[in-house]
């Protein structure tokens, strides 16, 4: 199933040029661009990894399709997700974030049910990628692909 | 391909997405520009002239004419690169050249000589005529681009590169980057990046290298990457004493000072006596001289206050006692002058 969290989750994903016209929009309101990545697609897992640094003084999305694209040549195999942290005193949070890469192949979720106390139950999604250690997950297609080949 | 979750994510939307990425490293034309090519180009009438006005690049130039005195071969030159960009930005608007043009500059002359002001108005020009999207100058030095361990030198040059992507990238004496004593030195790391953004994004950051004549061609002799991705070597002359004048009169009135007919012979005085004194940095040097000078004059109004009233016209005026002070003009003048030798730490 396709996986889709923050903003423009309803739209096809984006394109560079796209991408570009976004992170842009978040250079020109003045917040900080971070791009994050993680192979752990469940809703709530909010910490993803970053990748570098917060990017704050950049004038050009130029800056950060560069770091985009280095990024996707390690982790080209996972979610990669941009995000805009707006620092101003007051907001401090994040503004925007939208998913910029994805797996190719989206394994999906189970819908767990566990027997509670008297006749209740208890649901809960698991993702069926998290069975296996992270860095094996989505075919190998991680930083790590050469030792998981098999 | 497990079965969706109806409860979970949003499963309207299937359909493959191509997320390829697109040509980042090429120059993005803006849509109305990327027109076809017509068969017949003689009958496209261009008008230059109001291209050129349109471009605001005259208004660079005329600005360039007013702060900037002398630097015939530069300004020639830069006219000369400005006119290549605005064809450039004419055939692009035709379709007929693909390639973003290397725009990389290295810019060698003495200290003080404008390198770093015609930088600015550089990446003006580069911003007017949509060769640079944004047209700031990022100006840095080998201590910002290199690091101080191993694995340190990366992440800051990208750091800087990625601050300069829109824009112009200053390195002020870049043979510092590059030192052969040293064969652990991180500063060749930090020179293989900038090559490789230099190349790849073109399109996206204009570098300009900048340092003394000599210094600079053995930092290209050893680096012959530099040298291939450069298109314009810009050679910056000294300044004669007329135009060290003009300088130091054109700083005044910026700072809403004048010089007194006396003041203004003690300063052509002291610059001839300047130049043949070692560490003089051209208009640099005079800027210094000026600082002192006005220092100076506010001492001496300062301490005549009790005798007589002054005028705002007095406030304005830099006279001759307040130049002849200085160190340059030998021991004599300085001991009559109002400053004690201690304020006097450098020669300029």
């Amino acid at each position: 199933m396709r996986v889709t969290q923050g903003c423009f989750s309803f739209l096809p994903d984006l394109t560079d040029d796209q991408i570009r016209a976004q992170v842009q929009y978040c250079i020109d309101s003045g917040w900080a661009v971070n791009i994050e990545f993680t192979d752990d697609p469940h809703p709530r897992n909010t910490y993803w990894e970053m990748w570098s640094l917060p990017m704050f003084d950049i004038q050009d999305a130029a800056a950060v399709m560069m770091e985009l694209a280095d990024c996707r040549k390690v982790y080209g195999g996972l979610y990669i997700r941009i995000s805009g942290f707006d620092s101003t005193a007051g907001w401090e949070s994040v503004k925007l974030s939208f998913i910029v890469n994805r797996p190719q192949e989206e394994p999906g979720f189970h819908l767990a049910r566990q027997e509670a106390s008297g006749r209740n139950l208890r649901y809960t999604t698991h993702p069926y990628a998290t069975d296996l250690p992270e860095g094996q997950r989505y075919n190998g297609h991680s930083a790590n692909s050469s030792n998981n080949s098999q | 391909m497990s079965e969706t979750p109806r409860s979970y994510g949003h499963p309207g939307i299937t359909d493959p997405v191509d997320e390829r990425p697109s040509a980042t490293g090429s120059f993005r034309i803006p849509s109305d520009l990327t027109k076809q090519v017509d068969p017949d180009l003689s009958n496209q009438q261009i008008d230059l002239a109001k291209e050129l006005a349109e471009a605001g690049i005259d208004d660079v130039f005329t600005i360039l004419d007013q702060e900037l005195i002398g630097l015939i071969p530069v300004k020639t030159r830069i006219r000369e690169i400005a006119s290549l960009l605005l064809v450039e930005h004419l055939r692009r608007k035709l379709g007929l050249s693909g390639d973003a043009p290397t725009l990389h500059m290295s810019f060698t002359g003495n200290p003080g000589t404008g390198k770093t002001t015609v930088a600015l108005r550089m990446a003006e020009i580069l911003h007017r005529l949509g060769f640079v999207r944004k047209g700031h100058l990022v100006s840095v030095t080998r201590d910002d681009l290199v690091g101080q361990y191993i694995g340190h030198t990366a992440p800051k040059t990208k750091e800087i590169l990625k601050k300069a992507m829109g824009g112009v990238l200053f390195i002020d004496e870049a043979y510092y980057l590059y030192r052969p004593e040293n064969e652990r030195d991180y500063g060749q790391e930090a020179i293989e990046i900038l090559l490789q953004v230099m190349e790849n994004q073109r399109g996206d950051l204009v570098v300009i290298l900048a340092g003394y004549a000599e210094r600079m061609e053995k930092f290209f002799a050893s680096n012959p990457g530099f040298r291939s991705r450069i298109a314009h070597h810009i050679d910056f002359p000294d300044y004669d004493h007329g135009e060290l004048l003009a300088i130091g009169e054109l700083i005044l009135a910026k700072q809403n000072y004048k010089l007194s007919e006396a003041a203004r012979d003690a300063l052509a005085r002291y610059i001839v006596a300047r130049k043949t004194q070692p560490h003089f940095a051209n208009a640099r040097s005079i800027r210094n001289a000026l600082d002192r000078a006005r220092l100076r004059q506010a001492n001496r109004l300062v301490r005549g206050a009790g005798r007589s009233k002054i005028t705002g016209e007095d406030l304005t005026i830099i006279d001759a006692a307040d130049l002849l002070a200085s160190r340059v003009f030998g021991r004599e003048a300085a001991m009559q002058s109002s400053l004690s030798e201690e304020t006097e730490s450098n020669f300029d």
